[in-house]
């Protein structure tokens, strides 16, 4: 029988093939060709094997710190996209009414387009906004959300996070569910307190999940770009400026493909750093390794 | 005690809530606000003074938001199909057969999903052009520019693996018994089986590619083609000064998902059980 299907596999197998090879093998090797490759000379015919794009990169000050920017974002984000998203799923896990209500709406901005959210956004941040309207009401200094290069890139952060913190819950509270009540039931006779039976039991139950979050959100940080291409463009003052916008100017602005390239593998070996984490550390079940 | 505790839960919960829809309230507030009204003024207020549903109607006149939304459906749809048929028929021999360089083939599949698109999308555009993917030859190759880089996924791909895996062998040895070949099995004994998690690939794809932004904006030439995301941030350009416009656009764009969200809510929960694909 085995001889009998020899060819079928590859048959099953090949439209998935050609389609990653057309649209991501060639790609990728082709990025870290060009990123090889000197056009300063003659855009036509690239010297190749030059390290130039990388020198080029290291000495420029606005790549280190559209590196700088993107970490720094990644802290902004993470962290409050690992926390809050968990402390809303166990809420919502409680027996309360109501439950599948809080669900969807929460989960609501994660299904609308990121371009109106940072639209709406930008006009919540204007200075004569509502934001800061809430500010003057709380007796707070009004604030320059978007046009201050200290604030700015917080501010698009928050819309990362009111972006996130639904698709964040829902794979807590998917995980919550498998909690054994039998160990609440313990801690109750224990004599824990509500706070303490969380500390004690879900977290604990909940790591792999926690860690999880973590990687995926950090990867996702790493890639943002279009609330910045909606909102700031980068500015002000290159304040907001990450790595995948520093590679979008290169690339499609400046039309200078060594450059664009060897940011792009800059970009590769930090992103597949955590892939490679989270997918040996946290999602073997899921690919099955 | 209780109460306090369930007091406590709800007051929160809806204050969330509340921070949830703001930004679209907001919206919405805008979009509804006439002439008369100055929408800048100080403080801010909420409930539309010179209420009109004009600026909904002048936007749609004048600009295409339902040929958008005509562009952004053909190409989820579109994306949808080919990355349940293609991902299908890879996942099957992955989880089921045997074969000379499966682990070649497993691992290249995984290797895509360390590689960020952001990363190598220069190549993929200059690619797409010289396969002349592009609306500039015709509104089908700029569709098949728009679909065909997306038309298979490694997520889907090992989520259908998995599912494959799930369904018991003795089902496949007794339909080769009843003289099925590899095709009648994989059509009419597998697929049916799979089918929640096909449902969950095919939402998430579809949200996932109803949303994106980057590659259309970046491969499209002609507003024709554009997909909502694409046409919406246009809106910004084309009325700087008029918001009313923009935010009556941007809730005209948002209705179709929010049906579809809402209409199909049990299958997003089900898809964070699964370890959801990202969109």
């Amino acid at each position: 029988m085995q001889t009998k299907w020899k060819m079928t596999p590859y048959l099953f197998l090949l439209p998935a093939i050609i389609l990653l090879t057309v649209f991501f093998f060639i790609p990728f090797f082709q990025t870290i060709i060009y990123s090889f490759q000197d056009y300063s000379k003659d855009i036509y015919n690239p010297v190749f094997g030059t390290l130039s794009n990388y020198k080029a990169l290291y000495h420029s000050p606005i790549f280190i710190k559209s590196i700088l920017n993107t970490f720094y974002f990644l802290l902004l984000t993470t962290p409050f996209l690992v926390v809050f998203p968990l402390f809303l799923a166990i809420l919502i896990n409680q027996k309360i009414r109501g439950k599948n209500l809080y669900k969807l709406i929460i989960y609501l901005p994660v299904v609308v387009s990121i371009v109106v959210v940072a639209i709406a956004f930008k006009w919540l941040y204007a200075p004569n906004g509502l934001l800061n309207y809430f500010m003057e009401v709380f007796n707070l200094p009004a604030i320059d959300w978007l046009s201050s290069p200290n604030v700015a890139m917080a501010s698009v952060a928050m819309v990362t996070v009111f972006k996130g913190v639904g698709y964040y819950m829902m794979i807590y509270l998917a995980s919550l569910m498998s909690v054994p009540k039998e160990l609440y039931e313990a801690a109750e006779i224990d004599g824990a307190s509500e706070f303490r039976k969380h500390i004690t039991v879900t977290i604990p139950h909940l790591m792999p999940t926690i860690a999880l979050v973590s990687t995926i959100s950090a990867i996702s940080a790493l890639k943002v770009f279009v609330e910045i291409y909606v909102m700031t463009k980068g500015g002000p003052l290159d304040s907001t400026k990450t790595v995948v916008y520093y590679i979008y100017e290169r690339a499609f602005e400046n039309l200078d493909i060594g450059l664009a390239s060897a940011a792009c593998v800059v970009l590769l070996l930090i992103v597949m750093v955590f892939s490679i984490i989270n997918i040996l550390c946290f999602e073997r079940k899921k690919y099955g390794l | 005690m209780r109460h306090f505790k369930g007091f406590l839960i709800h007051t929160i919960l809806i204050l969330v809530c509340f921070l949830c829809l703001l930004p679209f309230l907001w919206l919405t507030s805008t979009a509804l606000k006439g002439p008369m009204e100055n929408i800048f003024q100080y403080p801010p207020v909420f409930i539309p003074e010179d209420f009109t549903f004009e600026n909904f109607r002048l936007v749609l006149a004048l600009v295409p938001i339902v040929g958008y939304a005509i562009n952004s459906f053909i190409v989820a749809f579109f994306t949808v199909i080919l990355n349940l048929i293609f991902s299908a028929l890879a996942a099957y021999p992955l989880a089921r057969m045997n074969f000379g360089g499966k682990n070649l083939v497993f691992f290249g599949i995984l290797a895509t999903i360390m590689v960020p698109f952001q990363a190598i999308m220069l190549p993929i555009y200059i690619i797409t052009l010289k396969l002349n993917l592009v609306d500039s030859y015709s509104n089908f190759q700029g569709y098949l520019g728009l679909i065909l880089p997306f038309a298979v996924n490694a997520f889907g791909i090992f989520l259908l693996r998995q599912a494959f895996l799930a369904i018991p062998k003795e089902l496949e040895e007794s339909a080769v018994i009843d003289g099925c070949n590899a095709l009648q099995i994989f059509f009419k004994v597998l697929l049916p089986l799979i089918k929640p998690s096909l449902a969950v690939l095919a939402i998430f794809t579809f949200i996932g590619s109803w949303g994106e932004f980057l590659w259309p904006s970046i491969i499209l030439t002609k507003d024709a083609l554009y997909t909502l995301p694409v046409g919406i941030n246009d809106l910004q350009g084309a009325f700087s000064a008029n918001y009313r416009l923009i935010a009556a656009g941007s809730m005209i764009s948002i209705v179709p998902i929010v049906i579809f969200f809402v209409s199909l809510q049990k299958y997003f929960i089900q898809g964070s059980t699964e370890g959801a694909v990202k969109g």
